[in-house]
């Protein structure tokens, strides 16, 4: 049976996906666009950037993460300039981990979305005297919807699968940084097999349902 | 359709021609090592390296009980290194083991840290609120976490100090969360505290054997090494003068004898 440790766990791991999908969300929307529509050359560089956590191990991403939140590091630096708690081992640092982590996974189906739509639409917006920013409220993040569910379920599910960052940078503190996968893997250095079995077929269950959500509605999505 | 036949046929004459050239040559082992071995064995192994050249050593560290699982799971380990004796009696019941455990070393945990000088430090300053995080191996499947969590309690820090524990995956990582300064101090291994990585980063001070069970250290040699003649090579070698100085360069006491 699950424990109210493994509970703990599931719990904080929901509420890590959840904060960092909607903050992606909110950036993930208008930097997609900017790197839909722009002609700039700083387009390669930044989606570069943006799809580097596609390929880099999360250990190299946990490495700098550490070194630059601890004390020493720029990040670490400025958080103590304002008074704040250096991010490694808390909660928000596992939230700020995460938003590098699964930034592509949001980003990249927004822009696609916002791509496929093509400029037709802002056209017939602009003829009808919106504004730019009125055109993509009402026009653009309408008609990328589907790609923006689809941002928001990677997003969501991708967070919740991680596990080289917060082996790295949480610390694996119970009710702060101890989420699911690391859970998992205590238990079964532990040879805790019935108590991992628990949590990693929820986890296999969990990310099928995802998958099968996300590929039964693709048939029909047009953006997607 | 008959050139790709041909290259096939091909491929496997050269593998089968090369497989056995390669067995006959290399005698190789692994070792499973728990992390607080990682700068004695590195500079035995070296040294045993520069005198049996051709044969090859390789070492993989960890915490003893995430080892001792990937050996049960059939891991290709030849030797295991604990550090903790339990775990290689535990494999040697269960069938996984060809020799009974030995013991090679008694290890010392020591209160380390980069940012102050943790030699003038004592136990009970881990409760002031100007020390912050306290880094310490999970002791669910370290060994050295659960002598650090032994010493807490045995020390009544534990209820004081909960909530600034944060837990390395093995005794590696929890002196690197101290070393990058994002834990003050970390409860380690004193063999890590004499590496020289980290020797010059302010010092350690020994925590008394009396708040902890006796960290004895044994291996075993593993079924799958059980008739590898290079195995036993590396464990004489281990036995000699030589390999013991850097044992005891790295804080570690003989076994059988009260640590320094």
């Amino acid at each position: 049976m699950p424990t109210s440790e493994d509970f703990a766990a599931i719990w904080l791991t929901l509420k890590l996906a959840t904060i960092v999908t909607f903050l992606l969300l909110l950036i993930g929307a208008p930097l997609a666009w900017w790197l839909a529509r722009t002609q700039s050359w700083l387009k390669g560089p930044l989606g570069a950037v943006v799809a580097l956590p596609l390929v880099l191990p999360p250990t190299v991403l946990g490495f700098y993460l550490l070194l630059a939140m601890g004390p020493h590091g720029p990040l670490g630096r400025l958080m103590a300039f304002f008074g704040v708690a250096p991010l490694p081992f808390t909660f928000a640092g596992l939230v700020v981990a995460s938003l590098f982590y699964s930034l592509p996974f949001v980003v990249q189906p927004i822009q696609n979305a916002f791509e496929a739509m093509g400029d037709r639409p802002l056209e017939a917006a602009a003829t009808l005297r919106a504004s730019p920013l009125d055109a993509f409220f009402t026009v653009a993040l309408p008609l990328a919807r589907p790609g923006l569910v689809t941002a928001a379920i990677l997003g969501f599910a991708h967070t919740v699968g991680e596990f080289g960052v917060v082996l790295m940078i949480g610390g694996a503190i119970p009710d702060k940084t101890r989420v699911v996968s690391v859970l998992i893997y205590d238990q079964v250095e532990s040879m805790n097999y019935e108590r991992a079995h628990w949590l990693a077929g929820g986890m296999l269950l969990f990310s099928f349902c995802v998958l099968l959500a996300l590929y039964g509605r693709r048939r029909n999505g047009r953006y997607g | 359709m008959r050139r790709l036949h041909e290259f096939l046929a091909f491929c496997c004459l050269i593998v089968l021609t090369l497989a056995p050239l390669r067995a006959a040559t290399a005698s190789e082992i692994t070792i499973a090592a728990a992390s607080d071995l990682k700068f004695a064995l590195q500079e035995i192994v070296s040294n045993f390296q520069a005198a049996h050249k051709g044969d090859k050593v390789d070492v993989i560290y960890g915490s003893s009980g995430k080892l001792q699982t990937q050996i049960r799971e059939g891991a290709p380990f030849d030797i295991f290194f604990s550090a903790d004796i339990a775990y290689a009696r535990a494999l040697r019941k269960d069938g996984f083991a060809a020799t009974e455990p030995t013991p090679y070393a008694v290890g010392r945990i020591v209160l380390w840290s980069a940012t102050r000088d943790a030699a003038k430090m004592r136990l009970e300053d881990l409760a002031d609120p100007k020390i912050g995080k306290i880094a310490i191996a999970n002791p669910a499947h370290a060994p050295y976490g659960r002598c650090a969590e032994q010493v807490l309690r045995a020390a009544g820090l534990w209820d004081k100090v909960k909530d600034k524990l944060v837990f390395g995956e093995n005794i590696s990582q929890a002196t690197q969360y101290a070393e990058t300064g994002a834990a003050d101090v970390a409860l380690t291994a004193l063999s890590i505290a004499l590496s020289k990585q980290v020797a010059d980063r302010g010092g350690y001070s020994l925590i008394p054997e009396t708040l902890h069970s006796r960290l004895e250290q044994a291996y075993v040699v593993t079924r799958q090494g059980a008739d590898k003649a290079l195995a036993k090579t590396f464990l004489d070698y281990l036995k000699t003068g030589q390999s013991q100085t850097i044992m005891i360069k790295f804080g570690f006491a003989p076994p059988g004898q009260a640590a320094r």
